[in-house]
């Protein structure tokens, strides 16, 4: 009793334990300092795996390949080859059973993506033709008339 | 008055006090650097942009928004494109409309409040579009500043996020020059690109580098030397972004200006 | 809708992930720890440095510091996206971080105020608990209160005059502690925005010096208000009960004691008020004359867009007119009160202008924001991010002294040392 001047300090180490029992419960087993040190690895390590686990949607055109060769060998033909299937079919995702059916965007503004006529030097969207979408067949989707699968000017 | 011992007493005291829980968080993890010793030495994920090639078609953006589940109608996305248009009167424009996640279909300036500029084609001295994600940094301030530990680099050098450790304080975005990341629409959690991990861990191309029809975009691995970003990197002459930070980003810029902000 | 996005307005070329993330809870919060800091110094003046005349307040400012202490930490709880997960900055403290700090901060600091107050009031609670102890028939409330006050002794009864000389020997340790990490408690707030690398308006290393120099400020001038309200009270109640004498104390005593404890409090107020606009403005002048690459955007938001927050309100109404009103001869109460007000406000601005105004402009330097408060919540978020959730957290330690001061004894409150 003679000493009550440690009293406090008894009381906080007391909290102080508490603190450290609890995380033995609360923090994951996994969490602690990795290969970067502790500034840069400081975490828990089944995050890595959880990340890992993402759905994977956007699946390239090889994914198209077996049942669309038709289409797969025709655009391989056109400038157009570049454009991956999905960019304007959207996701396969793990198509055909999910989704069954593919919602393709045939709007103007995907056309416009590249052929709004931007003539920027330095840039290659100098380089590519673009037509005026307030003059040029405005009430009218892209497709109506050129196929994106063949854009050489072949009107369809 | 206090003696000296009384104080020195104290002030030991406390300090031992102050040290203990530091103490315990290496008592508590004893399985550190060792973990998993895989990855070492053998990844370490870069990226290339080659902005002369790049043409602000946009699909980087949208690809990257629907694999990386952003709700595609929130104004925040993990990568973006940027247009610069410098006029012959020496004005400077910048936009990224919507992170240009529909392209750029209009020669108008987005100045933003509603308000947009009309620059007309002849008066462009030189303009551009340069691509933008997150650079990986090698000495990331953004994990620097995690309080929690819920953001960290990978040992391939990816930042990640931790969507349930993260507590939503926004320092790491404070903390960030590049203005990459940003709280997630639905899970209130920080965000940002990530190498789409989930893609180069498979062996997959990110879902940006796939879309884009131009090449613009590279992703590799500049532990190895015959990837073709390596060969570039190591080769030709490129920039980074803020490199006055000295966050050490690992994305390269073919193409880089001076106004690239 | 993306956080943020409700109170920010985008204006030129901002970049598409930039909102102002850090709103007024933010703003709130190292003015609040400020106040913290400031009040414990104040009271510290008393018991390390011996200065008589600011006994009265000493006792006043460490309880409202205790007060204060719990309110602070608030602010960031109803900013943080994830609330519940808070308690991960005390369970995985990433010591890099700032913020990380804070939970190892905050609790020393926490618990050595709470160890002084202990000794200041230990015999008050040990003669509480034994008188209740006596007491036959104890109501509910009395039941509660002896178990309080039971805890609150730690099982120490011993008051005779040997112990209650260690206590004093004690506090004086304590209060000497104090100082350091009450400066550190800020200095850290301080630290939180200086090493901001990113953020050009941020990034100094005066950040902390200057945080801590208006913590003072803040603190004193609201132990100063909050002094003179109770007095006030005080003396309102006394006139009502007719009851002049009670103790030894009459209505002119205590007008007399208030008036002597101002004029000394608001002296060492101006003090570090000269401090705190010396370091602001050295910072602003420093920023000009070097004028790195971000300047020319900082500029146009300090003497442009902000001009006003930061010239009118913060050095103008908040540190130039209370400046004149101390500095003038014979301070009277209403003078004091007026003074003490505008201070408050200045130092707020102070906060606002860093956090806000840091965010005010994009990291493309080409690009601004504006901050809308927003004032009627229409959902939580803009409920705990607008001007009534502000206002919450600034009247809550208000709350809280009323109830500490029903353990804690504040006047009246005969000192045996």
């Amino acid at each position: 009793m003679k000493n009550h001047v440690w009293r406090p300090l008894f009381a906080v180490i007391g909290i102080i334990v508490l603190i450290l029992i609890a995380r033995l419960f609360y923090v994951p087993h996994d969490f602690g300092i990795h290969e970067r040190g502790f500034m840069y690895g400081w975490y828990r390590n089944n995050n890595i795996e959880d990340w890992k686990q993402v759905k994977v949607k956007y699946q390239g055109r090889d994914y198209c390949k077996d049942c669309h060769s038709d289409k797969y060998e025709s655009i391989l033909k056109s400038p157009h080859s570049i454009i991956q299937c999905e960019n304007c079919h959207g996701p396969a995702i793990d198509h055909p059973s999910d989704p069954p059916k593919l919602a393709i965007d045939r709007s103007r503004a995907q056309c416009l993506r590249c052929h709004f006529p931007l003539p920027y030097p330095s840039s290659g969207r100098a380089k590519i033709r673009g037509i005026d979408p307030d003059t040029h067949n405005r009430d009218f989707q892209c497709v109506t008339c050129h196929n994106p699968h063949k854009p050489n000017l072949s009107i369809r | 008055m206090i003696s000296r011992r009384d104080f020195l007493k104290y002030t030991v005291k406390g300090a031992a006090g102050l040290a203990v829980p530091l103490a315990a968080i290496e008592i508590v993890n004893p399985k550190k650097i060792l973990a998993d010793s895989q990855g070492i030495g053998k990844t370490r994920w870069v990226f290339l942009v080659d902005t002369y090639k790049c043409v602000g078609c946009g699909f980087c953006v949208k690809a990257c928004k629907i694999e990386n589940e952003i709700p595609y109608d929130a104004n925040v996305t993990r990568t973006w494109v940027e247009r610069y248009v410098n006029t012959k009167d020496g004005r400077l424009f910048a936009d990224t409309p919507k992170g240009a996640r529909d392209g750029f279909t209009t020669n108008k300036i987005d100045l933003g409040l509603g308000k947009f500029q009309d620059v007309k084609n002849e008066d462009i001295r030189r303009s551009f579009f340069v691509p933008k994600l997150c650079n990986q940094c090698e000495n990331p301030p953004c994990v620097q500043v995690c309080p929690v530990g819920a953001t960290y680099q990978t040992p391939d050098g990816v930042v990640l996020v931790d969507r349930t450790w993260c507590i939503g304080c926004g320092y790491c975005i404070m903390g960030c020059p590049y203005g990459v990341r940003f709280f997630h629409p639905k899970y209130h959690t920080a965000e940002k690109c990530n190498f789409c991990y989930h893609r180069i861990s498979k062996g997959l191309k990110t879902a940006c580098v796939q879309a884009c029809p131009f090449g613009a975009r590279m992703i590799g691995n500049i532990k190895d030397p015959n990837d073709p970003v390596t060969k570039i990197v190591t080769t030709e002459r490129v920039g980074i972004l803020k490199s006055e930070y000295g966050t050490k980003p690992q994305v390269y810029y073919i193409g880089l200006d001076e106004e690239v902000r | 809708m993306v956080h943020g996005e409700i109170w920010t307005l985008k204006e030129l070329f901002v970049l598409p992930n930039e909102y102002i993330y850090w709103s007024i809870q933010i703003v709130m919060y190292p003015f609040m720890t400020g106040l913290v800091a400031g009040a414990f110094v104040l009271s510290s003046l008393y018991h390390v440095f011996g200065i008589k005349e600011l006994k009265d307040i000493a006792r006043f400012a460490l309880v409202f510091s205790f007060a204060l202490l719990f309110a602070a930490p608030m602010p960031i709880v109803l900013h943080l996206q994830h609330p519940f997960r808070g308690i991960n900055v005390m369970m995985t403290p990433h010591f890099t971080s700032a913020i990380a700090a804070f939970g190892i901060v905050f609790f020393s600091y926490g618990a050595i105020v709470a160890s002084e107050l202990w000794f200041l009031y230990r015999k008050h609670f040990v003669e509480s608990a034994l008188a209740l102890r006596e007491k036959q028939d104890k109501s509910l409330y009395e039941n509660i209160l002896y178990l309080v006050f039971c805890a609150l002794t730690l099982g120490v009864t011993d008051i005779s005059q040997e112990a209650l000389h260690k206590d004093e020997k004690a506090i004086k340790t304590l209060a000497g502690i104090g100082i350091p990490v009450a400066c550190f408690l800020h200095g850290y707030a301080g630290f939180i925005f200086g090493s901001v690398k990113a953020n050009a308006l941020w990034m100094t290393p005066l950040m902390p010096v200057i945080f801590i120099m208006s913590a003072v400020v803040s603190g004193i001038a609201l132990c100063m208000l909050t002094y003179i309200i109770t007095m006030e009270l005080r003396k309102f109640l006394m006139g009502i009960k007719k009851a002049h004498a009670v103790g030894f104390q009459t209505k002119e005593d205590l007008k007399s004691v208030e008036i002597n404890v101002i004029r000394m409090t608001a002296k060492y107020l101006l003090f570090f008020l000269i401090a705190a606009i010396s370091l602001e403005l050295l910072d602003l002048i420093f920023r000009g004359y070097t004028a790195v690459k971000s300047w020319d955007v900082l500029r146009s938001v300090i003497y442009g867009r902000d001009f006003a927050a930061i010239f009118l309100f913060q050095y103008g109404l908040g540190n130039a007119v209370p400046f004149i009103l101390f500095l003038l001869p014979g301070l009277t109460l209403r003078r004091a009160v007026v003074g003490v007000l505008l201070v408050l406000f200045g130092v707020f601005m102070m906060r606002y202008n860093v956090v806000i105004g840091g965010q005010a402009f994009s990291l493309t330097f080409m690009g601004y924001m504006h901050y809308e408060l927003p004032i009627i919540p229409h959902d939580w978020e803009t409920l705990k991010e607008g001007l009534f959730g502000a206002l919450g957290i600034f009247v809550m330690p208000f709350v809280l002294f009323w109830v500490l001061s029903h353990i804690f004894p504040i006047f009246n409150y005969e000192e045996s040392h």
